[in-house]
C-alpha cells in the first residue's frame, strides 16, 4: 500500500512536470487574452467618436458650420435644403423638460417612500416591480403612448395633435421613474442610520427627517440621477420616433408634432437616402450633437457624485 | 413617586401647550406627506398595471398558432411574426456567445489581472461611459463599422455585433460585481495548494461567480432582444418575409416587426401591434423568470 502510494505520487509529479510547458504557457497567454477583451471597449468608444468625427466632417464640407449652429430651419428634404440643428434641439430639449416634469416629483417621491418610510417587505415587493417597469421595451411605451396616452389626453385637450410633444413627453417621464427612485434610493439608503436617530430623538417627525436631514445629505446622488435622468431622456428614441411625429420646429407648442434628434436620424434611416449624400451624413452631425449632450450630462452626474459626496 | 412625575408632565404641557398644538399639526403633515409618497410609488404601478392590461385586450384576440407561424402580410387578418421571431433568435445567437466572452474577459482582467494604474482606471471610466452613450448612436456605429467598412451588409452578424457591443458595459459590470464577491479564503487556499493565478481563476472564481455571470448576462440579453433604435440604424429590415439562412442574410427582428404596425394608419395593424408586444413581453419575463431563478437558486452557498 505504502509502495502503491508513492508510485501514485511520483506519478503525479511526473504528470505535473510534463504538464508545467503548457501550464506556464496558459499562464503567459491568459493575461493577454482578456486584456484583448478589455480593449475592445475602449475601441468601441474610439469607434464612436472616430466615426461621428470623419462623417461629421463629411457633412460640414457640404454645408457650413455656422448654418448647422445658427439657422433656425431644417428643411433637408427641401428644394433649398436647410442644416439648422436648432428645431432639433428645440424638440429634444422640450421632450425631456416635460419628462423630468413627470420623473423628478414621482421618481423622488417613490424613493422617500421607499428608503424612509416602507418596510423591508413593502420594499422586497415594490422594487421588483419598479425593474419590470424599467425592463419594458421602449417601443412597448411607443406603442402606449401613440395609442393610449395621446387619446386619453385628447379626451381633456382638444386641440391636440395625433402627433405632440405631450404625450411622448409623459411617456419617457414614465420610463425613467424607476432609473430616478432606485438612484435616489441608493443615495438615501447610504445616509447614516445615526443620523436619523439623531434628528428623532430630537423630536423630529418622519417627514421631517426624510426632507430635513436625508435629503440634504443624499442631495449630490439625488441631483446626479436627475441629471442621468435627463441624458436619458435626451437619447431615447422609439417613443419619440413613434408618438412624437416629424415636424422639425422651434415652436414650443406641446400640443402639435415635434422632431427629436433622435427621431430624425430614424427618418432619415427609414427613408431612401442615399449612401454618401448629404441627407445621410447629416445624421452623423445630428448624432456627434446627441451624444455631446449626453457625454456633458454623464460627466456632470459623475462630477456632482464625486465632488459634492458627504462622507460620512 | 408616580403623582410627582404626572405633575411634572403637567406641568410641562401646559407651559408648551403651544409647541404641543405646534407637534400635532407637525404630525399631520408628517401623515400627508406619508400618503403621498405612497400615492406617487402607487402611480407607477397603475400605470403598469394600466399598460399590461391595455395590451392584453388588445393583441390577445389577434394571438394564435398562425400569427406564430405567418408571414407579415398586407392584411392585418394574416399577418404573422414568424420571421422576426426567428430573425430575433437568430441575433441572440450572434449576441450571445461575443458579448459573453468580450464581457466576462473583460472582467476577468480588471478583477484578477488589472495593475491599479492609470490605464486600468481609464478603462473602468469608459465602460460606465459607454453605459451611458444612447443606443441610436451604437446604432451609428454599427451602421459605419461593421455594415459599410467591413462589408458585413445588413446582416445578422452586423445587428448581432452591435447588439453584444451595446450591452458589453452592463455584463462587464455585473460579471464584476460577481467576481468581486467570491471570497478571498477560496482563492487563497487554491494559491496555497500551489494552484497558479489562471489554475485559481479558472478553476475557483469563475465556478463560483458564474451565477452571478450568468444572471447579468440573462438581464442584459433580455435588454437586447427588446432594443429597436440600432438595428433601425444598421438596416434591419421591416417588411421580410422570409428566414435568415446564414450570417450574412438580411433579417428583421421581433420589436422592428412591431415598430412597423404601430406606424401604420390602419388601426387593425395596432391589435396585431398588440399580440407582437405580448409575444415579446412573455420572451422577456421567461428570461427573466430563469436570471431570477439562477440568483435565488445559488444565492445561498457562498
Amino acid at each position: 500500500m505504502n509502495n502503491r502510494s508513492n508510485h501514485s505520487i511520483s506519478k503525479m509529479i511526473e504528470e505535473k512536470a510534463s504538464n508545467r510547458g503548457m501550464t506556464k504557457f496558459a499562464e503567459g497567454l491568459m493575461p493577454k487574452v482578456f486584456l484583448t477583451c478589455a480593449l475592445i471597449s475602449i475601441l468601441t468608444t474610439v469607434g464612436i467618436v472616430l466615426t461621428l468625427i470623419f462623417e461629421t466632417f463629411s457633412f460640414f464640407q457640404e454645408v457650413q458650420v455656422a448654418e448647422f449652429i445658427t439657422s433656425s430651419d431644417w428643411y433637408p428634404l427641401h428644394g433649398d435644403p436647410s442644416y439648422g440643428i436648432r428645431p432639433l434641439i428645440t424638440g429634444t430639449l422640450m421632450i425631456a423638460a416635460i419628462a423630468m416634469l413627470i420623473a423628478i416629483p414621482i421618481g423622488l417621491a417613490s424613493a422617500i417612500f421607499l428608503s424612509e418610510y416602507a418596510s423591508d417587505k413593502t420594499r422586497r415587493m415594490v422594487k421588483p416591480i419598479l425593474e419590470v417597469l424599467a425592463g419594458i421595451p421602449t417601443i412597448v411605451y411607443g406603442f402606449f403612448a401613440l395609442t393610449f396616452v395621446t387619446p386619453l389626453l385628447q379626451n381633456i385637450i382638444p386641440g391636440l395633435s395625433i402627433y405632440n410633444a405631450l404625450s411622448p413627453g409623459i411617456v419617457v417621464g414614465i420610463m425613467i421613474i424607476p432609473m430616478v427612485a432606485s438612484l435616489s434610493e441608493d443615495a438615501m439608503s447610504a445616509v447614516p442610520q445615526s443620523m436619523r436617530e439623531g434628528a428623532f430623538a430630537l423630536g423630529s417627525t418622519r417627514f421631517e427627517v426624510a426632507v430635513k436631514v436625508v435629503l440634504p445629505a443624499a442631495l449630490s446622488g439625488i441631483i446626479a440621477s436627475f441629471v442621468l435622468a435627463v441624458s436619458r431622456a435626451i437619447g431615447e428614441t422609439m417613443i419619440v420616433t413613434v408618438a412624437g411625429g416629424s415636424n422639425p420646429t422651434t415652436s414650443m407648442d406641446v400640443t402639435s408634432a415635434v422632431q427629436t434628434m433622435t427621431a430624425y436620424i430614424v427618418q432619415v434611416t427609414l427613408g431612401d437616402a442615399g449612401y454618401g449624400t448629404t441627407e445621410y451624413y447629416s445624421i452623423y452631425a445630428v448624432g456627434m450633437t446627441l451624444f455631446i449632450f449626453t457625454l456633458v450630462m454623464n460627466v456632470i452626474a459623475h462630477i456632482i457624485s464625486k465632488r459634492f459626496r458627504e462622507v460620512y | 413617586m408616580r403623582a410627582v412625575g404626572d405633575e411634572t408632565a403637567t406641568g410641562y404641557t401646559q407651559g408648551k401647550g403651544k409647541n404641543a398644538a405646534n407637534i400635532s399639526s407637525r404630525e399631520i403633515k408628517s401623515k400627508l406627506f406619508k400618503g403621498l409618497f405612497i400615492g406617487a410609488t402607487g402611480f407607477s404601478l397603475i400605470v403598469l398595471l394600466v399598460l399590461l392590461i391595455r395590451i392584453f385586450t388588445q393583441g390577445i384576440g389577434f394571438l394564435s398558432w398562425d400569427f406564430l407561424t405567418s408571414f407579415p402580410s398586407r392584411r392585418p387578418a394574416d399577418a404573422g411574426i414568424y420571421s422576426a421571431f426567428i430573425g430575433t433568435i437568430w441575433m441572440m445567437a450572434v449576441t450571445a456567445p461575443v458579448s459573453f466572452v468580450l464581457g466576462v474577459g473583460t472582467a476577468i482582467y480588471l478583477e484578477e489581472y488589472a495593475p491599479k494604474n492609470r490605464f486600468t482606471g481609464l478603462i473602468q471610466m469608459n465602460i460606465s461611459n459607454l453605459a451611458g452613450v444612447p443606443s441610436i448612436v451604437f446604432g451609428l456605429l454599427g451602421l459605419t463599422i461593421f455594415v459599410r467598412e467591413l462589408s458585413l451588409g445588413r446582416s445578422v452578424l452586423a445587428g448581432g455585433f452591435t447588439m453584444a457591443l451595446l450591452i458589453l458595459p452592463i455584463i462587464v459590470v455585473a460579471s464584476q460585481e460577481a467576481i468581486r464577491s467570491v471570497p478571498a479564503e477560496l482563492k487563497e487556499a487554491s494559491y496555497g495548494m500551489g494552484a497558479t493565478k489562471w489554475q485559481t481563476t479558472y478553476r475557483i472564481v469563475l465556478p463560483a461567480a458564474l451565477p452571478g455571470i450568468l444572471t447579468g448576462n440573462i438581464l442584459a440579453l433580455s435588454r437586447a432582444i427588446g432594443e429597436t433604435a440600432p438595428l433601425i440604424m444598421i438596416g434591419a429590415l421591416t417588411y421580410v418575409a422570409f428566414l435568415p439562412e446564414h450570417l450574412l442574410s438580411q433579417f428583421t427582428v421581433m420589436p422592428i416587426q412591431i415598430f412597423n404596425w404601430t406606424s401604420r394608419p390602419q388601426e387593425e395593424f395596432h391589435f396585431v401591434a398588440a399580440s407582437g408586444i405580448i409575444l415579446l413581453l412573455v420572451m422577456l419575463l421567461v428570461m427573466n423568470s430563469i436570471a431570477v431563478w439562477i440568483r435565488n437558486k445559488f444565492q445561498k452557498r457562498l
